[in-house]
């Protein structure tokens, strides 16, 4: 045996070690990408599948000003989109003072005390409760008190799931407002209430928008939290203590029926409101990137 | 005198802070309170069928509005099962996900990427259930489900939870769709922790000459372990609520079957489908009873999750 060949000989089983340890890290990198390739599948197939069945129903102008029709008939999905942008106008409406004003108190007033950290846990867990309990909840307190469904329970229940998503965003964005900003204001000799009326609020204003938009967005698909609330309306129908169309629950019942024509409102309509939602999240986003 | 007047001026109006305050304590007070009202009027609804089955409710797995015979247990392990089936899939590829973004995507491509799989959380969960009930189910039927059952079915065991007719829809495809759904979920938050892991400590690994996925591994994922578990509870939380999609897809029969393959029910499609149609004091009290039993499942869930992810963001701030 010459030196040469020991060494070779001690080189060889590390070297294959060394290769084996490469090999496993290609192929568990490779099924990392698939993993992500997974995810943009699914996402690519339901966007190109709403677009297909959804592009001719949203390209026909009936939908936008036709009511919801009975099974057989041509019809559009009129009521049910106006239902939906009253109901969730009205829920922002209400949710979001609420919801700013609460941020404001973890955020401004919170460092001590029990309440703020006891809030701020409980408004995480609210954030991903299952709607369809709040839907619950609403028609026990209210629903069933007044004894029939009505669009303000609708909005009520989507105003429950619009606050935490503002405690949450307000919260974070007002705790990005630097304290220098804070104590100049005060040095300045600034009430509390002033200086967060005007500066902090002012320094996080795009931080809390997107939240109200990401809000929007979340509750414009809700569909669950307006079954035993709202319900539904085969008519155009403005008034808030009634029944009241909205997209969702229209889609719900238009595709568990067998109806060839409700399938294509149904496919109308899922496509708007995904739509809808996409944008206003691109939008959320957008706006959120400009203030970095 | 002008002192007196500038000290006069400067406390103008101090009830307006004060009330302020008290505006904002308020309204915290009321989102702290809500999760509260919700358990109060879950338990105050669900009174009846508490009297009259106590806690044999969960166990028995009677289900009939005519008799007026009620038991939670097969929405339970409907909701359950799903779920575990939606985890079984939905960790490996948010793992995955989550690698890729933080160590392979080049800079440019993070963005995007990770903005792409969040959107899956955005599209609302009843596109979910109305696409997987019009284009995934029949897919699965005719292509998946044969292969699955004759591949599986045989085998002793396992073969019982892949046995009976490719229907498309039934536990499986609920899982399966769910675990779409849950994976943007876990995959940002185990996204946000591997990126809290101080790049020294993989720096320090990959100057020993660990690979990648060595690093990821053994130094990464240990590291971030708290946080994992946290992020996986919060996609679990969001299973085991999830409504619209599941009632499209799960069959909503309300009956015990061993095998993946048959319809079952989840509390929340049991919920949304018999809720507007219940008649009876005996039958809305159990409806409520099983919200109440989603809710509470589900809150304890996502208040471990929560924990765990404070415990990792507190250990953070004292250590740098």
């Amino acid at each position: 045996m010459t030196p040469a060949t020991d060494a070779m000989g001690a080189i060889g089983p590390a070297n294959r070690l060394y290769r084996a340890r490469k090999r496993i890290n290609f192929i568990l990198l490779a099924v990392s990408g698939v993993a992500l390739a997974f995810g943009l599948f699914w996402l690519v197939w339901i966007l190109a599948t709403l677009l297909e069945e959804g592009g001719n129903a949203l390209a026909r102008a009936t939908l936008y000003y036709q009511m919801t029709p009975p099974p057989g008939a041509d019809g559009g999905l009129a009521n049910a989109i106006a239902g939906s942008l009253i109901m969730v106008t009205v829920a922002t409406v209400l949710g979001t003072p609420v919801g700013i004003l609460a941020g404001t108190y973890l955020a401004e007033y919170g460092r001590r005390g029990w309440l703020a950290g006891a809030t701020r846990f409980l408004n995480d867990v609210l954030l991903s409760a299952p709607s369809i309990v709040i839907g619950l909840f609403v028609y026990s307190v209210y629903v069933a008190r007044v004894k029939h469904f009505s669009a303000w329970a609708g909005a009520f229940a989507l105003a429950l799931i619009v606050i935490p998503v503002i405690v949450r965003t307000s919260d974070d964005m007002l705790k990005l407002v630097p304290d220098t900003l804070r104590e100049a204001t005060m040095a300045l000799g600034c009430p509390t209430w002033k200086m967060i009326l005007f500066v902090t609020y002012r320094a996080a204003r795009t931080g809390i928008l997107t939240g109200i938009l990401l809000a929007v967005a979340r509750i414009s698909g809700e569909t669950a939290p307006l079954l035993f609330t709202a319900l539904n309306n085969q008519f155009w129908s403005a008034n808030m203590n009634a029944p009241m169309s909205n997209l969702p629950v229209v889609i719900f019942q238009f595709a568990m029926s067998p109806y060839e024509d409700w399938h294509r409102l149904a496919w109308g309509g899922a496509a708007l409101i995904t739509i809808a939602v996409l944008v206003l999240n691109i939008l959320a986003r957008a706006l959120f990137r400009k203030t970095d | 005198m002008s002192d007196l007047q500038s000290q006069h001026y400067a406390r103008s109006a101090p009830w307006k802070d004060v009330a302020f305050e008290w505006l904002t304590r308020a309204f915290a007070f009321l989102v702290f309170s809500i999760l509260a009202a919700i358990l109060v009027s879950l338990l105050a609804g669900s009174q009846p069928t508490l009297q009259k089955y106590g806690v044999s409710f969960i166990w028995s797995h009677d289900w009939d509005p005519v008799k007026e015979q009620f038991g939670a247990l097969v929405p339970i392990y409907g909701t359950v099962l799903s779920s575990l089936i939606a985890m079984l899939i939905g960790v490996p590829v948010s793992f995955g996900i989550a690698l890729f973004l933080t160590e392979l995507s080049p800079r440019w491509l993070k963005r995007p990427l990770g903005t792409a799989i969040e959107l899956l959380a955005a599209i609302p969960s009843i596109i979910y259930g109305m696409w997987g009930l019009f284009v995934f189910v029949p897919l699965f039927q005719t292509h998946l489900q044969p292969l699955l059952i004759d591949a599986l079915g045989d085998l002793p065991l396992l073969g019982a939870l892949f046995e009976g007719p490719p229907l498309g829809i039934g536990m499986l495809t609920a899982g399966l769709i769910l675990s779409v759904m849950v994976i943007p979920f876990i995959a940002a938050v185990m996204r946000d922790v591997f990126e809290l892991v101080p790049p020294m400590l993989k720096e320090s690994a990959y100057g020993l000459g660990a690979t990648t996925w060595e690093v990821v591994w053994r130094v990464v994922l240990p590291y971030a372990r708290v946080g994992v578990i946290g992020g996986v509870m919060l996609g679990l939380g969001r299973a085991l609520g999830e409504t619209m999609a599941v009632t499209f897809v799960i069959g909503n029969a309300h009956r015990l079957a061993a095998s993946l393959m048959a319809p079952g029910n989840s509390i929340a499609s049991a919920l949304a489908n018999e809720f507007t149609e219940a008649v009876g004091d005996l039958y809305f009290s159990a409806l409520i009873e099983l919200g109440l039993i989603l809710f509470l499942i589900t809150t304890i869930v996502l208040g471990l999750s929560k924990l765990l992810l404070l415990r990792l963001t507190r250990r953070e701030g004292t250590r740098t």
